[in-house]
């Protein structure tokens, strides 16, 4: 066999095993889609309810409350980056990350100094390459997170957000996100999450044209508020890391996908070529056994005389 | 027909149970509430405890409830909590293992809640 044709078959036998490893990670993304978008499904009830109880009291009575006053002048905001642990996901971390830096571009033009929070390994790996100060981070559960990983994540926004801003509290919280549209689409999106307009929860969750009924509120108005905002704060980035784990996993089936493709079109070169070069070596060795017996011939015929 | 009202319990992460109800009583932070057919609209901050559902086949469903909101208005009842258990679905070994692990390691919260799993199905 030619040195050209084994060179070949080693680069097929190479591309098809990684075109194995490929595949496989396709249909492990595929399953872990569906499950990820089960369980944003299971969580909406939950959401919708809460959402309703914010709108209930935050048009039933006249109360303040530091999640939902705006404060005059925003000196300090924080901005929740949700990232993945893993790459292997297309432009899924990259895309996320640009609208996290454009978003504090803007921020920072408009005289506020940004905090940064991230959750997975891939936005802290971004900062800290470029040196960049990552006030909190939280890595290990972004493939499939849980209510309690929620919690951990809100706690210190929430409490930045109480805090007064001389004492480094925070004014407001922006959060960065990958939204999931389909299987196809996903796009990163921000959102502002707090100071928390309760006009604008009230026109989403009353889109449906339902008047509110006045409720009567068990202690009062001030304390349902109290217990009600933290766990909605709760639930928005629960939902928010649920949308960024089902995106993920989109996005990596879809690289996992493209990659397959190319791996299966390299190895049809491939084999092409391999094809033309055992032709080559036929060729070659046919025209070099004619030759050679007819240099025999000729020698023999010369003899002869 | 008789008055009922339709209960929805809803979890963080699923809902635990749905149906119609004829009372449901619960525990707020001002003292325990029973919500019948008919009720004054009512949004109230539930303690942990065990939430008791009589239902229009004449069955009880008590369910443990860790933290959450109540919320009642045109005759549906809705009960938010961050978890919440049926009683059915608790397992008392297990659940005593973890009140003494809790109690020998000084995690309060940790025996509140398995406190809370346990009078829900002593109440069933």
């Amino acid at each position: 066999m030619g040195a050209q044709l084994r060179v070949y078959k080693r680069r097929i036998r190479s591309v098809t095993a990684t075109k194995k490893i490929t595949k496989a990670m396709e249909m492990i993304a595929a399953s872990r889609v569906v499950k990820a978008q089960r369980k944003v499904a299971a969580s909406t009830p939950y959401a919708q309810e809460l959402t309703r109880a914010v709108t209930a009291v935050g048009t039933g009575s006249n109360t303040k409350h530091p999640l939902t006053t705006q404060a005059e002048t925003v000196t300090r905001s924080a901005v929740l980056l949700l990232t993945s642990d893993r790459g292997l996901a297309g432009a899924y971390n990259s895309n996320v990350i640009k609208a996290a830096e454009k978003l504090t571009a803007r921020l920072e033009t408009e005289g506020k100094q940004v905090d940064v929070y991230i959750v997975g390994r891939r936005g802290v790996a971004h900062y800290n390459f470029r040196e960049r100060k990552i006030t909190e981070q939280w890595t290990g559960f972004t493939d499939e997170p849980s209510y309690a990983d929620a919690k951990k994540v809100a706690a210190p926004l929430i409490e930045a957000i109480e805090q007064a801003t001389a004492d480094g509290g925070v004014d407001e919280l922006h959060i960065v996100y990958t939204e999931f549209v389909s299987m196809m689409t996903q796009n990163a999106v921000e959102a502002r999450l707090l100071p928390l307009s309760l006009d604008e929860v009230a026109q989403e969750s009353s889109a449906k044209g339902e008047i509110l009924p006045l409720y009567d509120f068990e202690p009062s108005a001030e304390d349902v508020l109290d217990a009600l905002l933290p766990r909605y704060v709760e639930s928005r980035i629960y939902n928010a890391l649920l949308q960024s784990a089902a995106s993920k996993h989109a996005a990596t089936r879809r690289a996992m996908k493209s990659a397959t493709d190319n791996a299966g079109e390299l190895i049809e070169n491939l084999s092409r070529l391999a094809n033309a070069a055992r032709q080559a070596d036929i060729t070659q060795e046919i025209s070099e056994i004619v030759g050679g017996s007819a240099a025999l011939a000729d020698a023999t015929a010369g003899s002869d005389k | 027909m008789a008055a009922e009202l339709h209960v929805a319990m809803v979890a963080a992460d699923r809902e635990v149970w749905s149906g119609e109800a004829t009372l449901v009583v619960a525990r707020t932070t001002s003292g325990d509430i029973g919500v019948m057919p008919g009720h004054q609209p009512l949004l109230g901050v539930l303690e942990s405890g065990p939430v008791t559902i009589r239902t229009s086949e004449g069955g009880t469903v008590v369910a443990a409830v860790h933290g959450g909101f109540i919320s009642f208005a045109d005759n549906k009842l809705s009960l938010l909590a961050e978890i919440a258990e049926l009683s059915d679905e608790i397992d008392v070994k297990h659940v005593e293992r973890e009140l003494e692990r809790a109690k020998a390691e000084g995690d309060a919260s940790a025996e509140r809640a398995a406190d809370v799993r346990l009078r829900a199905v002593g109440a069933r």
